[in-house]
């Protein structure tokens, strides 16, 4: 196999109707990565995604998944590509087991049942009726019809919104096991720790554009470089800098503090993390609006 | 090639257990019919039930399939298991000629139920001409769920699914013939409505089937218009398919 991206996309633009949802953006996903789209609500993340599953048409640009055109909808595309969709419900009257073996007479060659019951957690709720599930076991059938197929590429659209903490962390183990056996995995989240957790690289997208592109660690010093250095100064009042070298402003606070035969007061320094770039890029336009 | 029937198979084996297992299918496709036919049946005296019963078999097939493909559909349009279907490397063939299937199925068993129950329950003859009985029901059933599949791209959401269904079957079952024969109504008005509406052309293939003097030769006019009803539902079926539901 050629080292040739998983996905490829270039200038894609989509309309509805007079509103664009996506304006313009361009990535690319290796194979074998992890991609994490992040981004507030309506930013375009499920209209990105479902245009690389071949749900809906784009408007402008190019895009090329696992060498397909995913407009096209080839079957041979469908084999390779499993699909965890932000809301879709399933045969009500079947239990889990029943569900996710039917799923697996659709695919010429696909994992076994049990081992994907327990791969996304299911083994507690494989009897029950589908309609029975939990908000959080449903999100696990999600994911178990999506890895039944045994696909080289996964699309999983917000797959923990409803999990609680532990639900959480073992999804996160499983995307994990998803990388380790050479998958590429195309998320889309909110949650920053997700994002930072499971992504190799991460793009922050916000109205239908691209903010930012990297790994969490570049995104984290990279798009923001500064340090930020906190502590409680003589006044009782709590201070903060930002600056993009500490040492002179450590110096000089450390210093002070020893000519007075002090201590610096809750001194921290602190990189900002994924969350505050996040925020930051997420918050400019807010405020160029809003005032 | 083979795929695809078996695939197909598969869907309509898997329809059937969601059929029996869901007690408002099971109930409204299944139950509430035979109930109809035995009730109905025991109410009518002996002399109009070769009008009636065929007629109630009119009704029970429109309700097995148009009214529950309609719903069903909007159904899984509303949850997304079509769009999840759509995802999978399953031929679109193989998953309508599942649900077709298990349609088709609850169709012919209650053709079956009326004809059995008829000869059985209330001394009506066996059917005099079962090519036409055949012919009717085969007909019939493919155009009330291409029908039923086409009108559920007008339903909006499932809540609004009974209400809608119901609008067009309540006066079709009224209106159509199932408890009169629209031919020997001194209304003119009923008479012209009982002829545009496909469950009046089926019952009368379905009366004309026991009678002495019907056959197929006699209803060919009906086997051609509830066939042209099919074709036509089957075009907005095929054209406004669509596998998600569209944002209001
Ligand atoms: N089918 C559609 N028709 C019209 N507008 C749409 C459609 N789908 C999405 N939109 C609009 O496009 C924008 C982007 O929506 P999208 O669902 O892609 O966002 P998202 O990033 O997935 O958001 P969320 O985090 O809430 O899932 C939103 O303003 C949304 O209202
Ligand atoms: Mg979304």
């Amino acid at each position: 196999m050629p080292a040739a991206a998983a996905i490829e996309v270039q200038g894609l633009r989509k309309t509805y109707d007079d509103r664009e949802a996506v304006r313009g953006i361009d990535f690319s996903v290796r194979r074998g990565e992890v991609f994490g789209l992040l981004g507030p609500n309506g930013a375009g993340k499920t209209t990105t995604v479902e245009i690389l599953e071949g749900y809906r048409t784009r408007s402008a640009g190019s895009v090329s998944v696992l060498g397909h055109d995913p407009e096209e909808r080839p079957p041979a595309l469908r084999e390779r590509v499993g699909i965890v969709l932000q809301s879709c419900g399933t045969y009500p009257h079947l239990s889990a087991r029943e569900t996710v073996a039917h799923w697996a007479s659709l695919y010429a060659s696909p994992r076994d049942v049990e081992e994907v019951i327990a791969l996304a957690g299911l083994e507690e709720a494989a009897d029950r009726r589908a309609r029975t599930l939990s908000g959080g076991q449903q999100r696990r059938l999600d994911l178990a019809l999506a890895l039944i197929g045994d696909p080289e590429l996964v699309f999983l659209d917000e797959p923990t919104t409803g999990f609680d903490p532990a639900a959480r962390r073992a999804a996160w183990d499983t995307v994990r096991s998803l990388r380790d056996l050479g998958k590429t995995v195309l998320l889309t989240t909110h949650y920053l720790d997700e994002a930072q957790a499971l992504a190799d690289r991460v793009a922050i997208i916000k109205d239908g554009r691209i903010l930012a592109i990297g790994t969490p660690g570049e995104l984290g010093v990279g798009a923001a470089q500064r340090v930020r250095v906190s502590w409680r100064g003589e006044d009782g009042e709590l201070h903060e800098r930002e600056v993009d070298d500490p040492t002179r402003l450590l110096h000089e606070l450390t210093a002070e503090a020893l000519a007075r035969g002090g201590s610096v007061r809750e001194l921290t320094v602190v990189r900002p993390s994924l969350e505050d770039v996040y925020l930051e890029l997420t918050a400019e336009e807010e405020e160029t609006v809003g005032v | 090639m083979s795929d695809v029937i078996a695939l197909g198979w598969r869907q309509f084996r898997l329809e059937r257990k969601q059929f029996w297992r869901n007690p408002t299918a099971a109930f409204f496709g299944f139950m509430l019919p035979v109930v109809f036919l035995l009730i109905i049946g025991s109410l009518t005296p002996a002399s109009d039930r070769d009008i009636i019963i065929p007629g109630i078999a009119g009704m029970n097939v429109m309700a097995s399939t148009f009214n529950a493909i309609a719903m069903n559909m909007t159904f899984r349009r509303e949850q997304g298991l079509l769009k999840r279907t759509r995802g999978t490397p399953m031929p679109t063939g193989s998953y309508l000629g599942g649900v077709f299937g298990n349609v088709a199925f609850n169709g012919t068993v209650q053709v079956a139920l009326t004809v059995v129950g008829g000869v059985v329950l209330f001394g009506l003859p066996w059917p005099y001409h079962w090519d036409e009985l055949v012919i009717f029901t085969v007909v019939g059933i493919f155009s009330f769920t291409a029908l039923g599949i086409a009108f559920s791209h007008v339903i909006p959401n499932f809540d609004a699914a009974p209400a809608y269904t119901n609008f067009v079957f309540l006066p079709s079952i009224l209106l159509g013939g199932v408890f009169f024969d629209p031919a020997t109504t001194s209304s003119a008005v009923l008479d012209d409505i009982a002829r545009v509406l496909p469950i009046s052309h089926f019952i009368a293939g379905m009366r004309g089937a026991i009678q002495p003097d019907g056959g197929l030769s006699h209803h060919v006019g009906d086997v051609t218009v509830l066939a042209l009803w099919g074709l036509v539902g089957l075009w907005f079926a095929i054209r406004g398919f669509s596998w998600e539901q569209r944002r209001a």
